[in-house]
């Protein structure tokens, strides 16, 4: 593994691991008990896949996956802004789900034919879960954007509050460009038409507009993240920081 | 506070080619939402399953006592929600 | 257990009852199980709708104190054991209340229950969760418990009920498990963790001993739930059984049960141990225990918080619904 396939499958574990520690506070507290199954679903697939690309990352200067997500500080993380986003209500967590589940498809599917054997082989199992994800989300945005007055407006204010984020998956850096001509990732930016173009027929169906504004938050692959990341690892991290020499 | 997701009966076809067996039931919207929840509640998405769902409500059921009355459709189903509202309260 | 205080009278004589109850509990009696749609007693279905709500509820609620760690687990395995775990446990709920379903009441309606103080869960999830060590003590002790109660459960005469106690049994033995290793592995740990496994014992030995219930050796309420077999063992038994059962892990595990009266009795070969406090039993109960409204709270907000997503599918599908029948 070179440096920059350590980097990449970190943004890769990093994005699984927040955004599946963000499903987990949900656990017990969802609206239904059938929907607390079905995103506890979702956490543990996303836990599972962080752990697969966290171990790729670390191999090479034999750190563990859990090294990686329990003894590393916010600017050492290099998930995208969008998934350390707080949870806000249901309508904002599936949202979120979304517009991530969305791009990550395209990404693991893309990434299932690399050139390097290990990210094939995760991002093929991966891949599957993914697929059942964005299934999940897409009509759970519909049918929520369609259904009463109310679940109209919070989907609307979910996605306005949330396009700003959704742009830096797509954001190419010198990094992604160097991957992306071994064949071994693909760019950022190819994968974007396909994104616009399924999420463009799930948000016209759901009857949602997307906000205009092509502005994009950014920082996260570059380890400068919101306020919302550090109380996260704060708690997260909590019993590794505070008994060092304990084994769990 | 507006009415209950309907309930849903859950079958499921194992890898092994044997019949739709009787697993469980669920509460969902519609028949879509009820074949992914049933995903989620009760295979955990192991792949090669068959899984049918129907509504509660629409089952028909034989007469349990061989003895027993001849029952009204209206009497049929397996899940009656009638009556005892009141009484289950006190613990 | 999940179901401490469900009374029912004292047994009917066979004198007393009529045809039909002679013959309903022949056909127990004969171990047959009972299927929703046949005749049963009034009374017999008003105890199991209470029995089997409250077992749902106290999974739903169980969910709690151990969520309240999901976020904080050491290691990614252990997270993910944690998260898996208290989905398990929106699983039970699921299964059992479908189970109370066919007894003719909604899980909606019992779920109003449970929200306005009605119907009951049990005592146990009314305890905090402090440490990490506590984690593996709900396992160790808390579903070491549940284990006992509901292993004779799957044979209990009510199909459903019994159907369910299988899928869950199955489930809970799984978490018992990993619930000890947890709890080994901090008792063999640092000093800390050995500290805190001991506390997580001290704190939870009474309660999970209070979760059997009161005494009810001399009580005429449970008869007839053991008459009608939807109640196998006396709350005693399974009492003495879980103390047999955990005083060697405890000392396996080098920890030490909070009780100066634990003594083998050779006589009646199994423990003398001290009775919990009942008036803290009753009094959490009630609704004095350490959580109560915590835990009733955070149940209400996530029920309220969620009409709007409940509703909006609904409304969806009702729409669709309309849409297919007009194109028709």
């Amino acid at each position: 593994m070179t440096d920059d396939r350590c980097e990449y499958a970190l943004r890769l574990g990093d994005n699984a691991l927040i955004l599946s520690h963000r499903l987990s506070e949900w656990c017990g507290h969802a609206p239904a008990l059938e929907e607390d199954i079905a995103l506890t679903n979702v956490a543990l697939d996303l836990l599972g896949q962080a752990q697969l690309w966290l171990e790729l990352a670390g191999a090479r200067e034999g750190r563990s996956a859990d090294d990686l997500a329990y003894r590393r500080d916010a600017g050492a993380f290099r998930n995208a802004l969008l998934v350390e986003r707080p949870n806000g209500d249901y309508g904002h967590t599936l949202m979120r789900q979304y517009l991530f589940d969305a791009w990550h498809i395209e990404a693991l599917s893309a990434l299932s034919r690399s050139r390097d054997a290990g990210f094939a082989e995760i991002a093929a199992k991966a891949e599957k879960e993914a697929a059942y994800h964005v299934e999940r989300s897409a009509e759970l945005v519909v049918a929520l954007g369609d259904g009463t007055h109310e679940s109209h407006a919070r989907m609307q204010a979910a996605l306005d509050a949330l396009w700003p984020y959704a742009g830096e998956l797509f954001l190419g850096d010198a990094l992604d460009a160097r991957l992306a001509a071994e064949g071994v990732v693909p760019a950022a930016t190819s994968l974007r038409a396909a994104w616009d173009a399924s999420t463009g027929a799930v948000f016209a169906q759901a009857t949602l507009t997307p906000p205009a504004s092509a502005f994009a938050h950014k920082g996260g692959r570059a380890g400068r993240h919101s306020e919302a990341l550090g109380p996260l690892l704060a708690q997260m991290q909590f019993l590794q920081r505070a008994y060092p020499d304990a084994t769990w | 506070m507006s009415s209950e997701w309907p309930l849903w009966e859950v079958f499921i076809r194992g890898q092994h080619g044997l019949n739709h067996r009787h697993v469980g039931s669920l509460h969902a919207v519609d028949a879509e939402h009820a074949l992914r929840n049933a995903r989620d509640v009760y295979t955990r998405r192991h792949e090669g399953l068959s899984i049918w769902v129907a509504r509660a409500s629409d089952i028909v059921a034989s007469s349990p006592t061989d003895d027993g009355p001849r029952f009204a459709p209206d009497d049929a189903r397996i899940y009656p929600h009638p009556t005892l509202r009141d009484e289950a309260g006190t613990p | 257990m999940y179901a401490q205080l469900v009374k029912t009278s004292r047994a009917k004589a066979p004198e007393e009852m009529s045809e039909q109850e002679r013959a309903f509990q022949a056909r127990i009696d004969r171990g047959e199980k009972i299927e929703p749609k046949e005749w049963m007693p009034e009374e017999y279905r008003r105890t199991l709708i209470r029995q089997i709500g409250q077992h749902a509820h106290s999974e739903i609620v169980g969910q709690l104190p151990e969520g309240n760690w999901i976020t904080r687990a050491p290691t990614l395995q252990r997270k993910a054991i944690l998260l898996a775990k208290v989905q398990d446990e929106a699983g039970h709920g699921l299964y059992l209340y479908c189970a109370a379903e066919t007894l003719g009441i909604s899980r909606d309606e019992l779920i109003a229950m449970l929200h306005s103080g009605k119907m009951k869960y049990s005592s146990i999830f009314n305890y905090p969760t402090l440490t990490w060590a506590d984690i593996g003590a709900v396992g160790w002790l808390v579903d070491g418990a549940a284990i006992m109660n509901q292993v004779p459960l799957q044979r209990c005469s009510y199909g459903p009920y019994a159907r369910a106690m299988v899928r869950i049994c199955k489930e809970e033995s799984f978490h018992q498990r990993q619930g000890y290793d947890l709890i080994s592995k901090m008792a063999r740990g640092t000093p800390e963790q050995k500290a805190m496994a001991q506390d997580a014992l001290n704190r939870f030995w009474y309660p999970s001993l209070m979760m059997f219930g009161p005494s009810d050796k001399e009580s005429v309420h449970s008869a007839q739930s053991m008459a009608w077999r939807i109640k196998i063992n006396t709350n005693d038994e399974l009492r003495q059984k879980f103390v047999d059962q955990t005083v060697p892990q405890a000392h396996y595990l080098g920890l030490t049960v909070p009780d100066d009266k634990l003594a083998w009795n050779e006589d009646k070969r199994a423990y003398d141990f001290s009775e919990p406090d009942w008036e803290e039993f009753y009094a959490v109960v009630r609704g004095d225990g350490p959580c109560n409204r915590d835990r009733l709270g955070a149940r209400v907000k996530a029920w309220e918080d969620g009409a709007w997503f409940r509703d909006g599918l609904a409304a969806h599908a009702a729409k669709t619904r309309g849409a297919k029948m007009a194109a028709e």
